[in-house]
Formats: structure tokens, C-alpha cells, sequence
């Protein structure tokens, strides 16, 4: 399941984004306000709402876990919403250079999206400290998906009470992608695709790394084993052949040895 | 044939990547007695967190008192007595108000309280905070605790660590032997847990070293275990 | 060979007939918990006295720090709502912190009980801690720091007061339970529960700032309180889905 197609998602992603760049940079028409600056809100918004969507499906992902108790889907939550972090804090970052060249300030309150994506960002910044405070793997990856479907509820609630509480004194050209003219909408949606494409492809890399990772400790904790005696302590390495204790039995008692060997029997 | 008070069949306890618990297998009559030894780190007290229902197996079928765990954990639960490393109680609270708390969890008369604090001879300091009281007698506090419901089944992790000969004795009507009830045990004492045992169960890193008839087995083959 | 003892079958201890254990009560079950909350709370004064004095103290500091004597409308809704959300976390940092610390958690996962009594219990805990603090915090502000008078604000101030108080205390338990457990419990709590009180500061101050004015009175915007509410059960109904999974070993 791991490793499968990702040559391919790669190539895709990387022609993707060049014909993404390629729209931005030479088709995307200048928009009359603000001029060139204004083309960061096709690397802007598509960070947002993919990371956004990252949030969400890493919480839908928990819920799975929780269901199942099977531990790949808490990998698979972990990678996602780590992956998120990172885009919302492209998110900030491009969000923060678009109003320092729209309005002259590095940080505006008045745009209720870029509040939310911080209090959202605060959120989940806590997320990887909770996980290395909590030793027992088990117990992590149940927290972790508590934490995660949490989270995920939490973010629409918290951009529908920021919105409600965001005075509108700029304008907000954020607006649906239904305004826009068609050159826009076409260069928008390709790099929102892209944007998509490149999201999946690196959650599928660090997801086929972790899984790796874990088939080598398997493997080298199985090669310890099949050693007794050696000294090698790798992570668990224990003395995996029972050392079965001959034990004789009296006579007409059924006692449950499961297989173990027996005095004065062989 | 009854059934049998306590079936474990291939159990695996995970932590992380180790495992903690790897097949271990017995089964327990009612009334018997299973003394588990084994090295610090062998998996006892996991085992018994395990039959308590306050473990989920990953791999394996365990049935406690007739029921499934953890499919059925519900119905295990007030049947099973657990005496831990922890006492379970809250120190700030008296001997008195922490047997009222669980005999209330436990749906229990509050006239048992009374009943266990004299069994176990703590009914002159009964409205003392626990924390006033020796080591001793918070594990006699605890161990009232554990069959104030009159559970079926006893899991005993070390019970009588803290005590003295005197509060052995006074112990043993309830959990002891004489009670009468199944017992899972888990000790370090090679010839004193013998005495009592039905069934030894040796465990070395998770796994079953040894599994006899109490009969059969001497203390040398227990203290083989820690080598 | 040591001689084996007890080999004959013991009589079973259950000699009369008795039937299985049925499981206790959803309701006798919280109401135990709950006195035994209050009892220790009483007992070691932990929370509550710490929680108000906490509260006191933020207001010298927000006097000296905004150099007012006297403040009003927004502002005065802000400084009220920091600092009892400043003081719930206190509140929240403690909660399970005695079951975590004694084995609490054993004594009550082993019992026939249904979990989510415990997230009841807790957060019913956690509301009375902070209405206890609300007596002293508020009447304090309005000595301290408020400049117009509260009396006229009272019934929509406790119509929001209780509202928010719900939120805090549901998100405070899960929040609560989430952390005690942790390496960093006392830093976690916090960063956790904050950026979820949001959406409540929000409801909540929007909701008082009219009510702290010396003219033009208003009265809370009803979809402010609205807010409140919807985030209430939202949550609440979170907290009773996930609870469960957080008392597992």
C-alpha cells in the first residue's frame, strides 16, 4: 500500500505545479487594484483551504482509529495534520506578505480568515508536543485522535464565530471563486489542484518513510531474536526462545502445559 | 464440568512495537488458586491489569467468570476484586469516606463499610485522612476496598507487600486461601506463595516459562525464573 | 518437593444464591462522584480559594498595566472575561489531577459504572468551582475595576455568566483529562483549552460589552447568546463521544 504509485503522484504533482506556476506567471491577468501582489492569492488561498481540508480529514481519519484500533490509521491522521501545520503556516506566511503589500501592515485583524487560520494554527501546534508527552504508543494514538477529532470540529465552529465577530472595514478579496472572471478561475483551480497533488504526495512520502522505518526495526529485532545469547539490545530486544522449565507432573492430574516440556516425558 | 473461572488462550499484550504479554495460556477453576512468579518486567502485573478489564488484549481470547474480555468487560466488572501497587484510595479522604465512595460505585450497603472496617481492624482510626495512616494499613484500607463488593474473583498483585505477620493473618479470611474464592496471585516469594497455590504460572519477558500443578513444582524451579 | 496445600476444592464464596451484580445507576453513580469531589475540595481547599484569589490579583495587575481606575463597555468586558478564563484554567489544571496522582482512575474504571458518569461528574465539579468563583470574582470587579454600576447588568450578565460557564466547564474536563496524563500536564492544559475558549470569549464579551456602559444600556445581542449555546452542545456532545477513550489504560 506504501510506495505504490509514488513515482507517479510525483511526476504528477511536479507537472502540476509547473503548469500552475506557468498560468500564474504568464496567463493570470494583472488584477487593476493591486496589481502583481494580487497573484499570491493563487498560492495563498489554495495553501488555506487544503490545509483546512487537511484538518478535517485528519480528524475523520482519528475517527477511524478509534473505531478500529487499527494503528496505521493513526499514522495516517499523525501525517495529515502535521502536513497541514506546514501549510497553514505557508498559509500565514503568504497571508501576512498579501497584507503587508495590500494594506501596509504585516498582521491585520480585520480579515476574519487569517484570524481563524491563527487560532487554528495555535491549536494544532499542540498537537505533536501532546503526542511526545504521552510515552505508552497506545495511549498516544488514542490522545492524539481525542485531540485530533476535537480539533477538527473545532474548525469550522471557530471560522464561523470568528466571521461573526469580524467587523468588514476592508475589503475582502477573498471572495468565492464564482466572482471571478475566467482566466482567474481556470488559473485558480489548477493551483488548487496542484496545490492538492503536492499535499498528498508528501504525506504519501513521509507515510511510506515511517512505514519503512518500522519494517526495519521489525526486522532487526527479529534478527536479534533468532540469536539467544546475543548482547544486542536493540528497541525490545528480549530472549524470545521460552526457557520451558521441566516440571514433572503427578500422575492422573490434568494439568494445561500447553505444549511445554515435561519431566519423564519427551 | 463448570466452567472455568478465568480462560486465557494465546494472549498478547502490546507496547508499542515490544510485547509484553506473548501467548501466554491457562485455565483456572472456580475456588482454585493461580500464583504467578516471575522477574520485575515479566508481564505479571500486566497479565493481572489484563484479567481486571483494565487492559485490552490485542491478540488472544480471554474469558473472565464466563464472559469475554473486552467484548463483554461490562459483565466482569463488580464481579472482580483487584488489590494493586496502588492503593486506589484518596488520601485526603478517611478510611471511612473512601469505603463509602466505592461501596456507592459498587451499589453496595453502606453497612459493609462498617462490617470491613472491623474485619480488618481499622475501625478505631476509621476517621483518620489516609494519609495519616502507616503504609500497613492504607494496604488493609485497600484490600477492604477490593472485597467490599464480595467479588467472585480475587487478582492480587503482591498483596502482602507492606505487612506485617499479624496483618497476614488478619487478612486471610478475606483474601487469603480460606476465603474460598478463585484467586490469580502474583508473588515474589518462591516458598510462601507455594503453600497456597493450585496452579504456578512462571513468566520470563512475557512469555510462560512455566505452568504446573502447584503440587508439582518446587521453589527451585520458581527462583530458576530470575536467573 | 514442598507438600502442596489446598488441593481439595474450596467451597465457592458465594455459599447463598446470589444473582450477578446488576450495574449501579447512571445517577446514584454521579452523585457519588460529585460528593466525593466536593468532600476532597473541601478537604484540601485546592481549587476554589486559588481560583478567586488568582482573579483578585489579575485585576491589581490589569489596573497597574492599563493605568485605569475605572473602566467601561468593551474594555470592561475584556478584562472580565480574560481574567475568569485565566482563573478557569486553574481550575482545569487540577481537575483530575488526584485521580491521576492516587489511582483514582483504577477505583473507578473497575467498578460496574457507565464512564460517562465521570465526565458528568467532573464537569459539574468544574461548573461549581467556577460559580463559586464568579460570586467573588464579579462583585470584585465591579468594586475594583468597573465604572458604571453592575446592578442593572446583573440578569444579562448571569444569562451569559451561565452559558459560558457550560462551555468552560465541558471543554475544561476533556481538556482536563486530555492533559492530566501527559509529561508537561500543567503547560499542555493550557495551550490546549485556550484556543478552544476562543469561539466562548468571543460570545461571551461581544454578549456583556452593552451591559457595562454607564449610557445607552443595552441588553445582550440574543445571537451572541445564541453562539454560546450552539458551541455548548456541540461540544458537549464531543465531550460524551470522546470521553471514553481517554480513561482506557
Amino acid at each position: 500500500m506504501y510506495g505504490k504509485g509514488l513515482r507517479s503522484l510525483s511526476i504528477a504533482t511536479v507537472v502540476a505545479m509547473s503548469a500552475a506556476l506557468s498560468l500564474v506567471f504568464f496567463y493570470a491577468p494583472l488584477e487593476a487594484e493591486q496589481g502583481f501582489l494580487q497573484k499570491i492569492f493563487y498560492v495563498h488561498v489554495p495553501l488555506a483551504i487544503i490545509s483546512l481540508c487537511g484538518f478535517v480529514i485528519g480528524g475523520l481519519l482519528a475517527i477511524v482509529h478509534l473505531r478500529t484500533r487499527d494503528a496505521r490509521w493513526d499514522y495516517r491522521s499523525y501525517v495529515v495534520i502535521h502536513m497541514s501545520l506546514i501549510f497553514a503556516l505557508a498559509t500565514l506566511i503568504t497571508g501576512s506578505i498579501w497584507a503587508k503589500g495590500s494594506w501596509g501592515h504585516w498582521w491585520v485583524w480585520d480579515e476574519p480568515t487569517l484570524v481563524s487560520f491563527l487560532i487554528v494554527f495555535l491549536l494544532y501546534a499542540t498537537y505533536q508536543p501532546l503526542r511526545f508527552a504521552i510515552e505508552d504508543p497506545e495511549r498516544q494514538a488514542r490522545y492524539a485522535s481525542v485531540f485530533a477529532i476535537t480539533a477538527g470540529a473545532f474548525v469550522p465552529l471557530n471560522f464561523i464565530a470568528v466571521r461573526m465577530s469580524t467587523s468588514f472595514l476592508h475589503p475582502r478579496v477573498l471572495g468565492s471563486t464564482s466572482n471571478l472572471p475566467g482566466p482567474m478561475a481556470l488559473t485558480f483551480l489548477v493551483s488548487l489542484g496542484a496545490m492538492a497533488l503536492l499535499f498528498t504526495t508528501l504525506c504519501k512520502y513521509e507515510l511510506t518513510a515511517k512505514h519503512t522505518r518500522a519494517q526495519l526495526r521489525a526486522l532487526r529485532r527479529r534478527l536479534t531474536a533468532d540469536s539467544p545469547g546475543s548482547d544486542v539490545r536493540g528497541a525490545g530486544a528480549r530472549s524470545a526462545a521460552p526457557s520451558a522449565i521441566p516440571v514433572s507432573r503427578p500422575t492422573g492430574a490434568p494439568a494445561r502445559t500447553a505444549g511445554y516440556p515435561v519431566k519423564g516425558h519427551t | 464440568m463448570t466452567t472455568p473461572a478465568v480462560e486465557v488462550s494465546g494472549l498478547v499484550r502490546r507496547y508499542g512495537e515490544r510485547e509484553v504479554l506473548s501467548g501466554v495460556e491457562f485455565e483456572l477453576e472456580p475456588g482454585r488458586t493461580l500464583v504467578v512468579f516471575g522477574p520485575n518486567g515479566a508481564g505479571k502485573t500486566t497479565l493481572l491489569r489484563v484479567l481486571a478489564t483494565l487492559l485490552r488484549p490485542h491478540a488472544g481470547t480471554v474469558r473472565v467468570l464466563g464472559s469475554a474480555v473486552p467484548e463483554e468487560d461490562w459483565a466482569v466488572r463488580g464481579r472482580v476484586g483487584f488489590v494493586g501497587h496502588e492503593p486506589l484510595l484518596y488520601r485526603e479522604l478517611t478510611a471511612r469516606e473512601n469505603l463509602r465512595f466505592h461501596a456507592r460505585l459498587h451499589g453496595v450497603a453502606q453497612a459493609r463499610v462498617r462490617e470491613l472496617l472491623d474485619a480488618v481492624a481499622l475501625s478505631a482510626r476509621a476517621d483518620e485522612p489516609l494519609r495519616t495512616l502507616s503504609r500497613g494499613m492504607v494496604q488493609r484500607v485497600a484490600v477492604a476496598r477490593a472485597v467490599l463488593h464480595e467479588p467472585e474473583l480475587l487478582l492480587l498483585d503482591e498483596p502482602y507487600a507492606n505487612l506485617d505477620p499479624a496483618a497476614i493473618e488478619l487478612l486471610a479470611p478475606l483474601i487469603g486461601a480460606r476465603s474460598g474464592r478463585t484467586r490469580v496471585v502474583c508473588s515474589h516469594d518462591p516458598s510462601g506463595g507455594l503453600a497456597d497455590a493450585d496452579v504456578v504460572l512462571g513468566l520470563r519477558a512475557g512469555r510462560p516459562a512455566l505452568l504446573a500443578q502447584g503440587a508439582a513444582v518446587a521453589p527451585e524451579d520458581v527462583t530458576e525464573l530470575y536467573r | 518437593m514442598s507438600a502442596a496445600a489446598s488441593t481439595t476444592p474450596a467451597a465457592p464464596a458465594a455459599e447463598r444464591e446470589r444473582p450477578a451484580p446488576r450495574p449501579t445507576a447512571f445517577w446514584p453513580t454521579v452523585g457519588a462522584l460529585l460528593r466525593k469531589e466536593l468532600l476532597v475540595e473541601l478537604r484540601t481547599l485546592e481549587s476554589v480559594p486559588g481560583m478567586s484569589l488568582f482573579a483578585l490579583s489579575t485585576y491589581v495587575v490589569f489596573h497597574f498595566a492599563l493605568n485605569r481606575g475605572s473602566v467601561e463597555g468593551d474594555l470592561a468586558a475584556g478584562i472580565l472575561w480574560v481574567t475568569l478564563l485565566f482563573a478557569a484554567i486553574l481550575g482545569v489544571n487540577r481537575l483530575f489531577v488526584a485521580d491521576a496522582d492516587q489511582g483514582g482512575f483504577d477505583g473507578f474504571l473497575l467498578a460496574p459504572v457507565d464512564r460517562t458518569a465521570l465526565l458528568l461528574a467532573k464537569a459539574l465539579t468544574l461548573l461549581a468551582y467556577l460559580l463559586v468563583l464568579e460570586l467573588i470574582a464579579v462583585p470584585a470587579f465591579s468594586i475594583l475595576l468597573l465604572g458604571p454600576p453592575i446592578g442593572p447588568a446583573l440578569p444579562g450578565l448571569i444569562a451569559t455568566l451561565a452559558l459560558a460557564d457550560l462551555g468552560v466547564a465541558v471543554i475544561g474536563t476533556l481538556v482536563a483529562a486530555l492533559a492530566v496524563r501527559t509529561r508537561a500536564r500543567d503547560l499542555l492544559g493550557p495551550l490546549l483549552a485556550l484556543p478552544l475558549f476562543v469561539p466562548i470569549v468571543i460570545g461571551a464579551a461581544r454578549a456583556t460589552e452593552p451591559l457595562l456602559v454607564s449610557a445607552h444600556r443595552g441588553e445582550p445581542a440574543a445571537r451572541w447568546l445564541a453562539t454560546l449555546a450552539v458551541y455548548d452542545l456541540l461540544f458537549g456532545l464531543i465531550a460524551y463521544a470522546l470521553f471514553d477513550f481517554l480513561l482506557e489504560d
